[in-house]
């Protein structure tokens, strides 16, 4: 029991247990620790644990996110882990802003310079289109994620290519694109340490920047033993790395093609621009001859100069670090070599067609939102059992599945850290509670709900019935919460004890002490 | 001037003490304070899952309710951010409109229409730990949160430390969000529950004796969360301190 | 119809009926640092890069020829100092595999990020940048831009077909966020002031 009121040195923690020694690796030569990418400004340690799996999705029936939720929850070395690393990132954030006076002005130019695009998308891509073409790229249009696959292996099938190696792109993720390549013999290889983990352990990427954000060295060492031969006793995380790096860089330079996703797209150039820590997309952009990019048509802005602002929100919003190691611009094929540029749709046209909803495609996939979310660092990633997880998840995933996706609006406190960490001033939060309207008018929520939900209304709108209600419960404490929070008892005293009846309710005691009507 | 007090459910069926000390406070201040007898609810338990027809008719009772005062005055944000933020489920005739604009959550009220300089009846000695519930701080913007970029300020504190013998902790987390999230406790208990007892032991991590709040409803589900787990907790509405309770 | 003009139909149709202006982006540049070496240091060694201080005199290139000493493979792009590697005779980027150290001249750098431009001009094969184990870089002190929107001005992004912010070496902290160099590209980035040479082509 926690009944001291000295206060305890948390180093700003909420499990100051985790705290480890530091890693000599990490130290700048003045002593103080180094801290971009993603690295965390405290070392940090948790014990053995096995890991603990995502939502079990079946077909087109409604994810249980909170069943998933609740198994991550029961691995507390995993959770505390998961919770305390997102935490971190959100806290270097928070520094990285006070560090920049114009912060919530860039903000504000970067939603304005993205719905400006968004409201004039066909002229931008267009525009795009002609300027890229003329620099020499190939430009491609997919309506779905089955055409950008075909397309993909087309264009490959075209060079003889048989492997490909690629960088981190949510896009690809949302076109299942590396079952899609198994099936047509490809061999496809991840060069991001985070996704290449996630492929071998043949699960999805649980956070769109940190893919493997939710497991332990442990996990990854057990992986690495099965999977690229490591030692199995060995959970040290540079021994890890150094092992994948020397296990990947065969298969880089023997690659036939390569593929990228892009951050941002910028008409006036023809230009794509791709921002990586570890200079994977470099990799697989630069060795092999043949370069792929597939692109959402979101991700366009007008001109140069508008770039510059969302380069400078992106990592500080995403890492808390000033900038991605790598900010990489392509705007044409190197000599000898070949680029493509596959611009996909997926549901983005028909999503700007929203009107409570389209200011999502403002989204550039920082994960400020994921990070914040107290939902989503409780949880993890894989609980959502979508491509998108976390607060942008909530408000992109039902548009391409209501039913499957309908439970996860209701995955939020509609706290709105979210909405106040989003770099391009998306109402994130506002957007969930909308969703949760259209998804009740289109009768996507669980029969239960509605029931209660009808009753409440009903009795809330009786004041004589209500006060009924209330007196009965003044009688019965069993029936309290039942009452007060229109759900099961369980619910409520599952985890967390029911509130104590007082003697009179303010009501009675009103009437009792100020007249008035009984 | 003629303020119609409104009490919410919760608050009246499990915290009546939280409503006595609102009308007084109010009425230390010389007002003339009503609470209409038919009250019931704002309907957010119904527009925040969604169910906004659901709320239509509870909607209208509240104006019924509280038509005509000079402000209705309400412990509790959440409820607050309802009628001024998502209060749609009717049409809105210039007395709806009337209603959401003169509604106010008391710390506002006291800081921005009050202006109150002193509580020379309120004096608290003990170690606070002070939770802005995300209504209050997000939509109701009684203070700055952490994530924008702007000047310092809080409502709450500035009330608070003119509060005599009261001392505050800051937890690592100041204005992480609890989990009680309204429905979102019971339709996601799992991972409320979590939440909250994550806040209850920051609190105590830091020294908190008491967790102060302008949401009751936030207190409820932090104190079910710190006796489930065992931590020692006091839990008090800030219109309580303000008040001049004797703990 | 085809699949572009599928979608473009699709958007059109589906555009938001809303009035938005595309703003005009400030240079934010009214407090810039005292000195923009000093600001470009600081910032590279937050982001993992060495700044490698030049002697006081005599040979400039002394650091670098330190570094490398001992070296197998050295793949110079740079007049200034030779490796045994020759870049004009690189066939394919995998050939750069065994290269230990790279050395090439940064087009410019921007102080707010501790960032440097290479372009597909400095480096001849892009490749060289990302397979070599460690990259050293030469840069001008003049050619330092005091921030992104300044950068994003300069020609290169409308010459060159590759250009790419080098913000230090390659990290990753994939694995509970312990901070690794050298996940897939260098393992290490050294900078050395060094001014440009007048009859450097890229200056004129």
């Amino acid at each position: 029991m926690i009944s001291v009121h000295e206060p305890i040195d948390s180093g700003g923690m909420l499990h100051p247990e985790l705290r480890a020694e530091h890693d000599p690796n990490s130290i700048m030569r003045d002593g103080r620790r180094l801290d971009h990418a993603e690295g965390t400004s405290k070392p940090l340690r948790v014990l053995p644990e096995p890991q603990p799996r995502g939502a079990k999705v079946r077909g087109n029936r409604p994810v249980d996110q909170q069943e998933a939720a609740g198994r991550f929850i029961a691995a507390p070395e995993h959770e505390k882990m998961h919770d305390e690393r997102l935490w971190d990132l959100r806290q270097k954030r928070d520094r990285e802003m006070h560090g920049i006076a114009e912060w919530e002005e860039l903000r504000s130019l970067a939603s304005a310079i993205k719905e400006h695009t968004l409201t004039h998308l066909d002229k931008y891509l267009d525009q795009f289109e002609t300027n890229a073409r003329a620099n020499g790229i190939h430009v491609h249009w997919a309506r779905d994620a089955a055409e950008h696959n075909q397309i993909v292996h087309g264009i490959l099938r075209d060079h003889g290519a048989k492997s490909l190696i690629k960088s981190k792109s949510m896009l690809t993720e949302e076109c299942g694109f590396r079952a899609y390549m198994a099936s047509v013999g490809i061999e496809v290889t991840e060069t991001d340490l985070g996704e290449r983990i996630q492929q071998l352990d043949n699960e999805d990427p649980s956070h769109v920047v940190v893919p493997a954000v939710h497991k332990l060295r442990t996990d990854v060492a057990e992986l690495f033993s099965r999977t690229i031969g490591t030692d199995p006793d060995n959970t040290d995380v540079h021994y890890l790395a150094e092992a994948q790096r020397e296990a990947t860089r065969p298969l880089i330079l023997d690659a036939d093609a390569g593929m990228t996703g892009a951050n941002f797209v910028v008409a006036e150039t023809g230009t794509f621009v791709v921002c990586t820590n570890e200079g994977n997309a470099d990799l697989s952009a630069n060795v092999p001859k043949l370069h792929i990019a597939s692109i959402g048509i979101e991700k366009i802005l007008p001109r140069m100069e508008h770039l510059a602002v969302f380069i400078r929100l992106l990592s500080r919003s995403a890492l808390g670090s000033p900038m991605t190691q790598y900010t990489s611009h392509f705007r044409g094929p190197r000599d000898g070599g070949e680029m493509h540029v596959v611009l996909v749709d997926n549901g983005r046209s028909e999503r700007l067609g929203l009107e409570e909803f389209w200011t999502s495609l403002k989204c550039i996939r920082c994960g400020a939102c994921m990070n914040t979310c107290p939902v989503y660092r409780r949880g993890g990633g894989l609980s959502y059992g979508a491509t998108y997880s976390g607060p942008i998840g909530l408000i992109i995933d039902p548009t391409f599945n209501k039913r499957k996706y309908s439970n996860l609006p209701y995955a939020s406190s509609l706290n709105g850290s979210c909405t106040n960490v989003c770099p391009v001033k998306i109402n994130i939060h506002e957007q969930i509670y909308a969703w949760r309207r259209v998804l009740v008018e289109e009768h996507e929520v669980p029969l239960a709900k509605k029931v209660a939900m009808k009753a409440a209304g009903v009795l809330l709108s009786r004041p004589m019935a209500y006060r009924a209600a209330i007196a009965a419960a003044d009688t019965a404490l069993a029936h309290l919460p039942r009452f007060i929070i229109y759900n099961g008892l369980n619910a409520w005293g599952k985890h967390r004890e029911v509130p104590h009846a007082p003697k009179q309710t303010f009501h009675s005691w009103y009437h009792a002490n100020r007249g008035g009507k009984p | 001037m003629r303020i119609g007090l409104f009490i919410p459910c919760y608050i009246d069926a499990f915290f009546p003490e939280v409503g006595i000390a609102t009308l007084e406070l109010l009425e230390r201040f010389g007002h003339d304070v009503d609470y209409p007898c038919d009250q019931t609810c704002c309907g957010q338990p119904m527009a925040n899952s969604g169910f906004n027809t659901e709320c239509a008719d509870t909607e209208a009772l509240f104006v019924r309710n509280f038509s005509g005062f000079d402000y209705v005055v309400a412990p509790s944000g959440s409820c607050v951010h309802h009628v001024r933020d998502n209060f749609d489920a009717i049409e809105q005739t210039d007395e709806v409109k009337e209603v959401r604009t003169r509604t106010f959550e008391l710390v506002e009220f006291l800081h921005d229409i009050q202006k109150v300089d002193a509580f020379p009846w309120a004096r608290f000695p003990h170690r606070v730990g002070l939770h802005n519930s995300c209504g209050t701080l997000r939509r109701l913007k009684h203070a700055r949160p952490s994530e924008l970029h702007e000047p310092f300020f809080s409502k709450p504190l500035d009330l608070l430390s003119k509060v005599a013998g009261i001392e505050f902790v800051t937890p690592a987390r100041p204005d992480e969000c609890c989990g009680f999230g309204g429905t979102f406790s019971v339709f996601e208990e799992v991972v409320s529950t979590k939440m909250g007892y994550d806040k209850v032991s920051d609190h105590a991590q830091a020294g908190a004796e008491y967790i102060v709040s302008a949401d009751s409803s936030c207190l409820m589900h932090q104190q079910g969360c710190a006796e489930r787990i065992g931590v020692q907790m006091k839990f008090i509405h800030i219109a309580q301190i303000l008040n001049g309770v004797s703990a | 119809m085809s699949s572009r003009d599928d979608i473009l139909a699709s958007i059109r149709a589906n555009l938001p009926r809303v009035d938005r202006s595309l703003p005009d982006v400030p240079l934010f540049d009214a407090d810039p640092p005292v000195s923009l070496l000093s600001a470009f240091k600081e910032n590279l060694h937050r982001m993992g890069g060495m700044f490698l201080d030049p002697p006081s005199s005599g040979d400039i290139l002394v650091p670098i020829r330190i570094i490398i000493a001992g070296a197998k493979i050295v793949c110079s792009t740079v007049p200034e100092i030779a490796g045994n590697r020759d870049i004009a005779g690189v066939d394919a980027s995998r050939d750069l595999a065994d290269v230990d150290f790279a050395i090439v001249r940064a087009s410019f750098a921007v102080a707010e990020t501790g960032s440097l431009l290479l372009t597909d001009a400095d480096l001849h094969v892009n490749a060289v940048a990302y397979l070599a184990q460690h990259l050293i870089v030469l840069l001008d002190p003049t050619d330092i831009v005091v921030n992104l929107h300044h950068a994003y001005r300069r020609p290169d992004f409308r010459d060159r077909h590759y250009a790419s912010f080098h913000s230090g070496p390659s990290a990753t902290a994939d694995i509970e966020g312990v901070l690794i160099h050298g996940a897939q590209g260098v393992r290490s980035l050294s900078v050395l002031p060094v001014a440009r040479a007048t009859d450097d082509p890229i200056t004129q």
